[in-house]
């Protein structure tokens, strides 16, 4: 069954950046989007098993640390090679003040 | 270790990934994430700055040569055009495969486009090998970009100076390429999705080279080809100067670039060639920092890193003779000392690879 897992406060977080969230065996990258939204993906690149959370933010995009492959983080869609496979995405909400990511258990 | 075998398809290469060396987690020097974010920022203000910069000095050289020729007046000229092809293009091919000279991506696409073509190095493949360099830093069997094999072959680095090996591998290449074939190790790298972009793109460049030839042959002239083609070899030298420095006589199949890459200080004219990858060690422990914020990054992490060489002649003292001992004990390599307070190698972990390393 999924779950609604708390994984940070909204302001652990600065506009146009990602931090790493673990749970149980699982890593996940939790972006704050310029527009104050918050989004959830798999916590490494596809291309390398690259942690996300060091890649940089710019606009809608994260850039991963080592080869800057590029994927939508709204959609997991990959965006510039070397990577080729989307990455996965998680639903998020916010309350109170807290990001909610929802993990299958 | 003993002899190695360089093969993407070899022993080295399956023992790489059976230990562990292949896709392994690199050592980095800590730096706040606010910092490397400003660090990591893109602007366009500098790369549109040197690009305008080289492509004008290009039109000018490679006009007075042509206008010149065949006087000696005109072979200045051609020697400058030469480098800033031959070489200068190598490093807008690198900063431009990882993205990071422009913030906007189609300045970043239309340069690379434009110096692979110069380097003769397909824009597909090679994005493709340099993201295996960058995973797997001179681990043998696994980076396909090792410039100096071991134990050195003098010859074919020297003649490398005049592009004699690296064109002629180019060339041959595209040849295949446009013929709609791979090599098996170019497949071991190069998605499926990719190959047939491979091939495109060699058939293109051949028209190019074909109607280069074909004027050259119609004016009765070379100067069509001082100006498209040549210059790859009589312009190589700086590149392969300043690329023989990154790893030579450095250690390999280790897993931290303070150990086999190699920061040197280097003249503003060069810097200009190499866009800033004389600070080798920085940009292979963040290579998401762009050529012009390096310098910075440099300062911020130097007390981690071991002292640069002081110069071009500088870091050739310290690795010609290092491969000149590598003839006769592949295992030698220059180990570096870190400043006081940096944090120490992995002796443990790379016990294999450190067993001969100069004292």
């Amino acid at each position: 069954m999924p779950q609604w897992i708390a994984a940070c406060a909204t302001d652990d977080i600065d506009e146009e950046d990602v931090i790493r969230f673990d749970h149980g065996a699982q890593t996940f990258a939790i972006y704050h989007s310029p527009e104050g939204e918050f989004f959830a993906t798999a916590g490494r690149c596809t291309h390398e098993d690259v942690h996300l959370c060091d890649g940089l933010v710019m606009g809608h995009l994260i850039e991963c640390p080592k080869h800057n492959g590029q994927f939508d983080y709204r959609t997991g869609a990959a965006k510039r090679a070397p990577v080729c496979e989307a990455l996965r995405t998680y639903p998020v909400k916010v309350e109170s003040g807290q990001v909610f990511v929802q993990v299958a258990e | 270790m003993g002899k190695r075998d360089y093969s993407l398809l070899g022993p080295d290469a399956l023992r790489a990934v059976e230990t562990g060396l292949a896709a392994a987690e690199w050592y980095h020097t800590e730096v706040p994430r606010k910092v490397m974010k400003e660090l990591m920022q893109r602007r366009d203000g500098p790369a549109l700055r040197d690009t305008a910069l080289l492509f004008g000095t290009m039109i000018v050289c490679a006009g007075l040569g042509w206008a010149l020729w065949p006087s000696l007046w005109a072979l200045p000229f051609w020697a400058v055009y030469g480098v800033l092809y031959g070489s200068a293009m190598d490093s807008r091919w690198h900063e431009c495969s990882h993205g990071t000279a422009f913030k906007t991506p189609w300045m970043n696409n239309a340069l690379y486009q434009v110096a692979s073509f110069c380097m003769i190095r397909n824009p597909v493949t090679w994005r493709w090998s340099h993201a295996r360099h960058h995973t797997d830093t001179v681990i043998v069997g696994r980076d396909p970009e090792i410039a100096v094999m071991r134990p050195p072959v003098f010859f074919k680095v020297i003649a490398n100076f005049f592009g004699i090996f690296d064109a002629i591998t180019g060339w041959g290449r595209m040849l295949r390429n446009a013929s709609g074939r791979l090599d098996a190790e170019e497949r071991t790298f190069i998605p499926d999705s990719e190959q047939p972009k491979v091939i495109r793109v060699a058939r293109i460049w051949l028209l190019i080279y074909a109607a280069t030839i074909a004027l050259a042959v119609w004016m009765g002239s070379i100067l069509p080809l001082m100006a498209i083609g040549l210059p790859r070899l009589y312009g190589a030298w700086h590149h392969v100067m300043t690329g023989l420095l990154q790893h030579g006589g450095l250690a390999d199949n280790v897993n931290d670039h303070r150990l086999n890459s190699r920061t040197v200080y280097m003249n503003p004219v060069s810097r200009f060639i190499y866009w800033n990858m004389n600070y080798h060690v920085e940009h292979h422990m963040f290579p998401m920092v762009p050529y012009h914020a390096l310098p910075k990054l440099h300062d911020l992490i130097k007390h981690d890193l071991p002292a640069p060489n002081r110069s071009i002649a500088a870091g050739f003292a310290e690795m010609w003779p290092a491969l000149r001992r590598q003839l006769a004990n592949e295992d030698y390599f220059v180990r570096r000392d870190l400043p006081l307070g940096a944090r120490p190698y992995r002796d443990d972990f790379h016990a294999a690879a450190l067993g001969t390393a100069a004292e």
